[in-house]
């Protein structure tokens, strides 16, 4: 039988705002355990919260990037469970009302376009953290990271693979980063993704029994754990047992899920409106002063590269993933040929990324900027250096062997790296070589056309791999004729 | 001086009779002659007490005397105090002393006053008979094998006992008005949201209330001065102008009409209650006023909606008692379960147990909807009663409680005979309404009679003139308990 896939992801992104989400303490990562925990944190009797109205305006900003509906007016819910990092034995968060419905995001998984539904997304605070290290069989609490907000943001059960659970989520990720609510940082639990998986016969209408995993917190592991979960669900079909609706944990170490809890024993939050918090309510002139301090979208900036440049939606995707990024290709294509704009699409994909991610620096860190890129990227183009002797001037500009935004020619200048064109002088070289390998041309005169390569090698080399090989090869093929 | 008025204690202060120091230890020492037969109080701090007592001396030579400045008030054990031992009343929190003021604490400290001391309450303010408390039950002055009310039954009898000259309290079903009616003094629930929450230890967030306890309208009227007010702290705090709420006590009431609702006097009120009522009543048409029937259809739905709505808040609000981060934990136990078990079984008593209980069940899955839901559309129509009837006339009057104080024990077996001496008080908290008792007679027995008020939104200023103007014509408010020497 074939099975389809089904996932839907919940996301925490983790709001950037100075102060906790109910609370005036602050928010910053690494500080020493409960020291930035004040009394409403921990909870101390007869404290109570007040929003922070920073965290919702990011919620807005959210709920508008996605084209969802923000609402006018949203409700707090208590989420009532006992734990250790839970101080008040509650989590304030969202249930009935939440402050965003709907929107969409567009995802890339090769070429393709897929745009995917959000159910939600909502407020409400993080818990804080239960260490069981260096407790000697206790358990240590650090309410530093209790009270943070987070924005959960929840999609439909569109993904029908793991690439596109992980699209969807690079494209979430991108997106909080872009519009600042998040910074993203997965090692820091910043962003954290649960996937909600399921298996069900190709072709069927109705969904499999899910099961939810939780706590990912790199794409990798995502991605893994998915690709897991479906090989079990579907094993567990196939063996004509059935999937139990349950949470499991994804283990990095034996790439696998495991049981967390089953249905059965699902806590009942007995969820209900917080009374300690008035309803949020949400003005007109608030959302239009949030609308009007958005910046483009990456969307809006996908469809302009297409247009502009004729970019493919992959090339685009890539150069929006970052506003940085797009910025980036903006500052370097501003007025360029489509060809040119491709080309320069492929070099920041390529070799500025993987020299970036050498240098463990961000692309506004680059010590090849944006103007220097285009001169590099349109002698290529113009045919005044070949794409290999590209990457030699590429790294030359890399080190600073030459300054300003002609720095590409100042390096083909002094290391003579031109291309030669004159046919004359290579017609010459040509003619050198075919004197010089008798043999290779009596083999490709004998059909061999592996000896032909061999003597476009040979004349490239002569070269010093300034030809243009499509010019020597029209040389050699009318000499040879 | 133990009988003297907020007024009259500021005027000695200032015409230098007395000094704070020497009123704030005449009132100790009148503590710890007489808290072990009416067990008042659950703390005593007389350094700490002392020292806001020189402070507001030297205030009040500097110049800067305001008017409860060098006055002793005691506050509920309901209300953190910096240094002080808060514990609601419960084992839970019988060793937690506050890193913090709440905001009436600070608003009085502040105003200059001095904390006298923390007064036993039902324990987490569940009770009306101060029974609960596990510190022991407080007994009224009045008769001390009898109740003193609850939950703030410790500020009401030590109000009415003597031993402080005010004392602040808090309502989340009558707790104000049930126990100052039993104890023969005055107390004012505000509108919700007239004196910030923060620093009160929840019970149900959506009905609790501070208000001021004392022997007049007068000194209420003065207390409320000092501690309404919005507070960025609490989301339901109203920011509403300041208000001086001694501005209509000498304005005569005249003209003023007095709802009656016939539900009020309805079966089940003590004969004796019904008389003194309606002795009050006569004495307000004497006094000019108008009276006027009105109908409060909802009315008899408020105890079971009440015991819905307030157990459900509570048993979220008690959540943060784990034995975590503070107050009781147990002292021997095998994991976390049994830690959470262990210190939540023996921390709480009986009462607060079974309200968790009851909480509970009403949020859960399944029964939320028929509980929860239909307790909340209730509620509304039990405040659009009061809205229409507001319609029809300034302030509604009525018995605060349906019995004179009871004796210890005689109710404590039986929760819903304890839940039903709240039934004229409820209702008001349901509407976030203001809400007032003040003494307006007696029993046969000899113990006190409570005239409730209760204003429309925003009218405390208007319900202090109320009380006063009766106070002018009447001197129930300023009997003593027998026992109470001069």
């Amino acid at each position: 039988m074939k099975w389809e896939t089904v996932i839907g992801l919940e996301v925490h992104a983790q709001l950037n705002t100075r102060s906790k989400i109910f609370s005036g303490a602050s928010t910053a990562f690494g500080a020493a355990p409960n020291t930035q925990a004040c009394a409403v944190d921990i909870a101390l009797p007869g404290t109570l919260p007040v929003m922070n109205r920073a965290a919702v305006e990011k919620a807005i900003r959210f709920g508008l990037s996605v084209g969802g509906r923000v609402a006018r007016r949203s409700i707090f819910a208590r989420k009532n469970y006992f734990y250790p990092d839970l101080p008040k034995g509650y989590q304030i968060s969202q249930y009935e009302l939440p402050v965003v419905e709907g929107g969409t995001v567009t995802i890339v998984v090769g070429e393709t376009e897929k745009t995917v539904r959000l159910t939600r997304a909502h407020l409400e605070e993080d818990a804080g953290k239960s260490l069981h290290e260096d407790f000697h069989g206790e358990t240590g609490i650090d309410l530093n990271r209790a009270g943070t907000p987070l924005l959960e943001i929840v999609s439909e059960p569109e993904m029908r693979s793991s690439a596109e659970a992980v699209a969807y989520a690079k494209a979430i990720h991108g997106l909080v980063r872009w519009i600042d609510i998040c910074d993203g940082n997965m090692q820091e639990g910043s962003f954290r993704c649960d996937a909600n998986v399921s298996v069900r016969p190709l072709g069927s209408e109705t969904l499999g029994t899910r099961c939810e995993i939780k706590n990912l917190n790199s794409f990798r592991f995502l991605e893994r754990a998915i690709d897991f979960e479906v090989r079990r669900q579907i094993e567990v079909n196939e063996d004509g047992g059935k999937v139990v609706q349950e949470t499991r944990l994804y283990d990095p170490d034996r790439d696998e899920t495991r049981p967390m809890r089953s249905k059965e024993d699902a806590h009942d939050y007995r969820y209900f409106p917080d009374p300690d918090l008035l309803p949020l309510e949400i003005s007109e002139p608030w959302m239009a002063e949030v609308q009007a301090a958005l910046p483009e979208l990456p969307q809006v900036r996908r469809e302009r590269y297409a247009s502009a440049y004729g970019l493919t939606p992959y090339d685009a995707a890539v150069l929006t993933a970052s506003r940085e990024i797009a910025d980036y290709f903006e500052a370097a294509a501003e007025g360029a040929s489509g060809a040119v704009a491709k080309t320069l699409a492929n070099w920041i994909a390529g070799p500025l990324s993987a020299q970036l991610n050498d240098a463990g620096a961000e692309i506004g860190e680059s010590r090849v900027s944006a103007r220097q890129l285009r001169r590099l990227v349109e002698r290529i183009n113009d045919g005044t250096i070949s794409n290999k002797i590209a990457r030699e001037v590429f790294d030359a500009v890399w080190t600073g062997e030459a300054q300003g935004d002609d720095a590409a020619d100042k390096v083909i200048e002094s290391r003579g790296l031109k291309q030669i064109s004159d046919s004359g002088a290579l017609e010459k070289i040509a003619d050198d070589v075919i004197a010089a390998n008798a043999q290779q041309v009596a083999d490709y005169r004998g059909g061999k056309d592996k000896a032909f390569n061999s003597l476009v090698g040979q004349v490239m080399k002569a070269t010093k791999g300034k030809a243009n090989p499509q010019q020597v090869t029209e040389i050699l093929k009318r000499r040879l004729g | 001086m133990h009988h003297s008025s907020l007024k009259s204690l500021s005027d000695a202060l200032t015409a230098g009779d007395i000094s704070s120091v020497e009123l704030t230890g005449l009132f100790l020492k009148r503590i710890n002659e007489r808290n072990a037969v009416y067990n008042c109080f659950v703390s005593i701090d007389e350094e700490r007490s002392l020292a806001q007592a020189r402070e507001a001396d030297l205030a009040r030579a500097a110049g800067r005397a305001q008017a409860l400045t060098g006055i002793p008030i005691a506050q509920k054990d309901i209300f953190c105090a910096k240094g002080w031992l808060t514990t609601c009343g419960s084992k839970m929190l019988s060793n937690f002393v506050s890193p913090y003021d709440a905001h009436v604490v600070e608003r009085f400290n502040e105003a200059g006053a001095v904390t006298i001391g923390k007064t036993n309450m039902d324990e987490f303010a569940m009770g009306s008979s101060n029974e609960t408390s596990w510190y022991g039950p407080v007994r009224n002055p009045w008769n001390t094998d009898a109740v003193p009310g609850g939950s703030s039954g410790g500020s009401a009898a030590a109000v009415a006992a003597r031993l402080a000259p005010a004392a602040t309290g808090t309502d989340t079903g009558g707790s104000i008005r049930q126990p100052a009616a039993l104890t023969g003094i005055c107390g004012l629930k505000p509108t919700y949201g007239v004196c910030s929450r923060y620093g009160m230890i929840a019970f149900a967030s959506s009905l609790d209330q501070a208000g001021p306890m004392a022997r007049s309208a007068e000194d209420m009227a003065l207390m409320m001065n000092a501690m309404a007010g919005y507070d960025a702290r609490d989301s339901t705090s109203l920011d509403r102008p300041v208000e001086d709420y001694t501005r209509e006590l000498a304005t005569p009431l005249k003209g003023l009409r007095i709802g009656l609702p016939k539900e009020f006097f309805a079966d089940g009120l003590q004969p004796d209650v019904a008389k003194a009522v309606d002795e009050a009543i006569r004495q307000y048409r004497a006094l000019g006023c108008e009276v006027v029937e009105v109908t409060l259809p909802n009315m008899k739905l408020s105890v079971p909606v009440y015991y819905v709505l307030a157990p459900a808040e509570a048993s979220s609000n008690l959540a943060r008692f784990d034995g975590v981060r503070y107050g009781y934990r147990t002292s021997e136990y095998r994991g976390l379960e049994e830690m959470y078990e262990k210190t939540r079984a023996e921390g709480f008593g009986a009462e607060v147990k079974r309200r968790i209980l009851i909480g509970t069940y009403v949020l859960s899955h399944g029964y939320y909807d028929a509980y929860y839901i239909r307790a909340q559309k209730l509620r509304r129509l039990i405040a659009q009663d009061f809205i229409a009837a507001f319609d029809k006339c300034d302030v509604i009057m009525g018995p605060t409680s349906p019995s004179t104080a009871f004796r210890l024990g005689e109710k404590a077996a039986d929760p819903l005979q304890m839940y039903l001496s709240d039934i004229y008080t409820i209702a008001v908290n349901l509407a976030g309404l203001p809400g007032m008792s003040i003494p307006c007679g007696f029993d046969s027995q000899g113990l006190p009679v409570g005239l409730q008020v209760i204003g429309n939104y925003f009218r405390e200023a208007q319900m202090l003139q109320v009380a006063h103007q009766y106070q002018l014509a009447t001197d129930f408010h300023l009997r003593a308990p027998s026992d109470i020497n001069a």
